[in-house]
């Protein structure tokens, strides 16, 4: 039963990587993959809040007590993604202008309030830390791998920092549909079937 | 009820150094996130505005009392001496209020330039009063003598077409500035000698 220090790292990539197969925390997912830069900004956002609040649930999780534990996780959560947002409104204001509302939605993020309720609650602080980082890494790739290819197809560039980079040429007709809202759910839907068929034993 | 006393404790506390560290956080971010609102919001329209100019007008600002609202002027050094000075106003537009950074040239009262800030105008139609630079122009080197109108008011400013509601928008935000400006211009002019170099 007890997972070797490296597998609680690892799970988060691929056994348990949030969107796909926890399909967890969506609604980022769908609204924030228009650009790689947005997806790599918000999974960086939700890791960084993810390992906070795991470390310190998991080093308090003597002293709170059960009844009220959901209220301090919550008082815990929205602290760092408070902390996340005025970092991001002073080191790196066009991010937040496109991340805009949900950067704050992130402490409603299932996965979020998930690992600190199923995980940190139960496990020490060093196995909360790396279960946080392997989860919120496998969350911002998963991230980054739906957003490369809504932006690669939806408009022919991708966009790693700031400035997009053709890829497919001027020639191109951009299939937009895909960095429309609805294009979303259509490539979460087929992301999700490949996952599926590629992890069938 | 021991156990009561615990959950009010646990939470206290925990809510009580939560507050601390963001109340220390926001104080300590609090001068860089409005540098880079300034930046990001108003700072390519002062800058279009005060092209040339041999100083950072954003960093180089100040702020007047106009009645109830601080207003906050960018000043612009040209060859060594301060002459422009820029300031947002606001026009009502077809989709909520347009605001127009509006630059004015101290030493002749006349117009340096506006520049569309924030808006909720239709794209491809109002939204082009931002866009496209060909009709913020026209206000480039006007007088600040009279109110500013389009053509089909009875002034001198071509409309956009299809979007005369926002064009009027804009001309009423620089009208409105005109009027901020003669008003405070003893102040304005006051302040803006302390930015020579």
């Amino acid at each position: 039963m007890a997972k070797s220090l490296t597998q609680e790292f690892v799970k988060g990539l691929w056994d348990e990587v949030p969107p796909f197969r926890l399909v967890l925390g969506l609604c980022p997912t769908l609204a924030v993959t228009k650009s790689i830069e947005n997806g790599i900004g918000m999974g960086v956002a939700t890791t960084f809040v993810l390992v906070g609040s795991n470390v310190l649930v998991a080093a308090l999780r003597k002293f709170i007590p059960a009844k009220v534990r959901i209220a301090c996780y919550i008082v815990i959560i929205a602290t760092f993604v408070t902390v996340v947002e005025l970092l991001m409104q002073a080191y790196a204001y066009p991010l937040f202008l496109k991340l805009g509302i949900f950067i704050p939605l992130i402490v409603v993020n299932c996965i979020v309030l998930g690992r600190a309720e199923a995980f940190a609650s139960k496990n020490g602080v060093f196995r909360s830390l790396l279960d946080g980082l392997g989860i919120g890494i496998g969350y911002t790739l998963a991230l980054m791998a739906l957003a490369a290819v809504r932006e690669l197809i939806g408009t022919g560039a991708l966009t790693f920092w700031v400035t997009p980079i053709q890829v497919f040429g001027p020639a191109y007709k951009p299939f937009s549909f895909l960095v429309q809202a609805p294009g979303a759910f259509m490539a979460l839907g087929l992301m999700l079937c490949l996952m599926n068929l590629a992890g069938k034993k | 009820m021991r156990e009561m006393i615990k959950m009010v404790v646990v939470l206290t506390i925990l809510s009580f150094f939560s507050g601390g560290v963001l109340a220390y956080l926001r104080n300590s971010t609090q001068e860089r996130i409005d540098n880079q609102v300034l930046e990001f919001v108003k700072g390519p329209a002062v800058r279009t505005i005060f092209e040339g100019a041999g100083n950072n007008p954003i960093a180089d600002r100040f702020t007047l009392k106009d009645g109830d609202v601080e207003r906050t002027f960018f000043v612009a050094i040209f060859d060594g001496e301060p002459r422009g000075v820029a300031f947002e106003t606001s026009g009502k537009g077809f989709g909520g209020d347009v605001g127009l950074m509006v630059g004015i040239d101290v030493k002749d009262d006349k117009l340096l330039g506006v520049g569309v800030t924030t808006h909720g105008e239709t794209p491809g139609m109002g939204a082009k009063a931002k866009s496209d630079p060909s009709f913020v122009s026209q206000f480039k080197g006007l007088g600040l003598k009279e109110p500013f109108k389009v053509t089909s008011d009875g002034g001198s400013i071509n409309a956009i077409s299809g979007a005369t509601i926002t064009s009027r928008a804009v001309s009423a935000a620089a009208t409105s500035a005109e009027d901020i400006y003669q008003k405070l211009k003893p102040q304005i002019d006051d302040k803006i000698k302390g930015f020579k170099k």
